[in-house]
């Protein structure tokens, strides 16, 4: 993949098939340490023990439709090559959590990319899953929790033609107030 | 700190729901984009940024997106789905941008089925 944005909402999707109702997606850059951070959490079913060790291996899937599985096999793989690199842990039953650290300024770090359509994607097509995302640069940062979002619209559809232009517009001029990464 | 302006979403829910007083609601379109690792590697967020785009810029708030995962056809990449009510789903594949354009306009606004781009009729399951 050629963007990290993407990544992350693979690894998301991911995270919703199994079964989470509830991702909290946190990016930090950090200058002082050259390292680019990113720790994704979930609620899901979470991925037994001796599977553990194989999740990164991309001939390994649970899935049934195809006999390969790419997408933490590609995240870890993009980690690194940059230097950086790739944890997970998970309980059975009660979530999974990854960080993945990347060399912030590595020749071969993938651009963060399109962070606001991975945003507007998970949020509007997947309006029964609550998203915390966090995306921190030095001591500023940029928090938004779709839980609030809800509680504001009362049950009005994430899909209505005006909340989504709402929406476009507020992350965008909030990821922009933030800075690049 | 950036933050939401949260207010302007209490103005939207007050306009919306003044609207939807006025008609019987409820949802009669269901678009998919499928958003599994072999579908986003193909460019279905682009896809699915078209498809929010052009929701956004219609009048239509019976129109529900939504996303899935991988339906094991990884070479037909991007796929779409639409479902309109009373109608059999069409699974639409090798989507782009500007073919979501013209699936929304003709198919989902018109009811027109785009025949090109179609991979299969009817109601099929994923895994």
């Amino acid at each position: 993949m050629l963007e990290l944005s993407l990544h992350i909402l693979d690894v998301v999707e991911n995270a919703l098939n199994a079964g989470a109702s509830l991702i909290e997606i946190e990016l930090e850059k950090d200058t002082a340490r050259d390292i680019l951070r990113l720790k994704i959490s979930d609620n899901g079913s979470g991925i037994p023990k001796e599977m553990l060790s194989r999740v990164t291996d991309p001939f390994y899937t649970t899935r049934t439709t195809r006999r390969v599985g790419l997408g933490l096999s590609l995240l870890s793989q993009a980690a690194e090559q940059t230097g950086g690199s790739f944890k997970i842990d998970s309980v059975h039953g009660s979530g999974t959590k990854l960080v993945a650290e990347f060399g912030l300024s590595h020749i071969d770090r993938a651009p963060l990319g399109d962070m606001l359509g991975t945003l507007m994607s998970l949020i509007v097509g997947r309006p029964e899953v609550d998203i915390m995302y966090t995306q921190k640069i030095g001591s500023n940062e940029f928090v938004l929790d779709t839980r609030e979002i809800k509680d504001e619209l009362e049950g009005v559809s994430l899909s209505n033609p005006e909340v989504i232009k709402f929406l476009r517009k507020n992350l965008q001029e909030g990821l922009a107030e933030l800075g690049s990464i | 700190m950036p933050k939401l302006k949260l207010d302007d979403l209490k103005k939207i829910k007050e306009q919306v729901l003044k609207d939807t007083s006025l008609r019987t609601g409820g949802a009669t379109a269901k678009v998919t984009v499928h958003m599994g690792t072999c579908g986003i590697a193909s460019g279905a967020r682009q896809v699915m940024d078209a498809l929010m785009d052009e929701v956004s810029q219609s009048d239509r708030q019976d129109i529900a997106v939504t996303t899935s995962g991988c339906i094991g056809l990884c070479s037909e990449e991007p796929i779409v789905t639409v479902e309109l009510l009373n109608e059999e789903a069409i699974r639409y594949h090798f989507v782009d941008p500007n073919k979501m354009r013209q699936i929304f306009k003709r198919h989902i606004l018109e009811g027109e089925v785009q025949d090109e781009f179609v991979m299969a009729k009817g109601s099929e399951h994923s895994n």
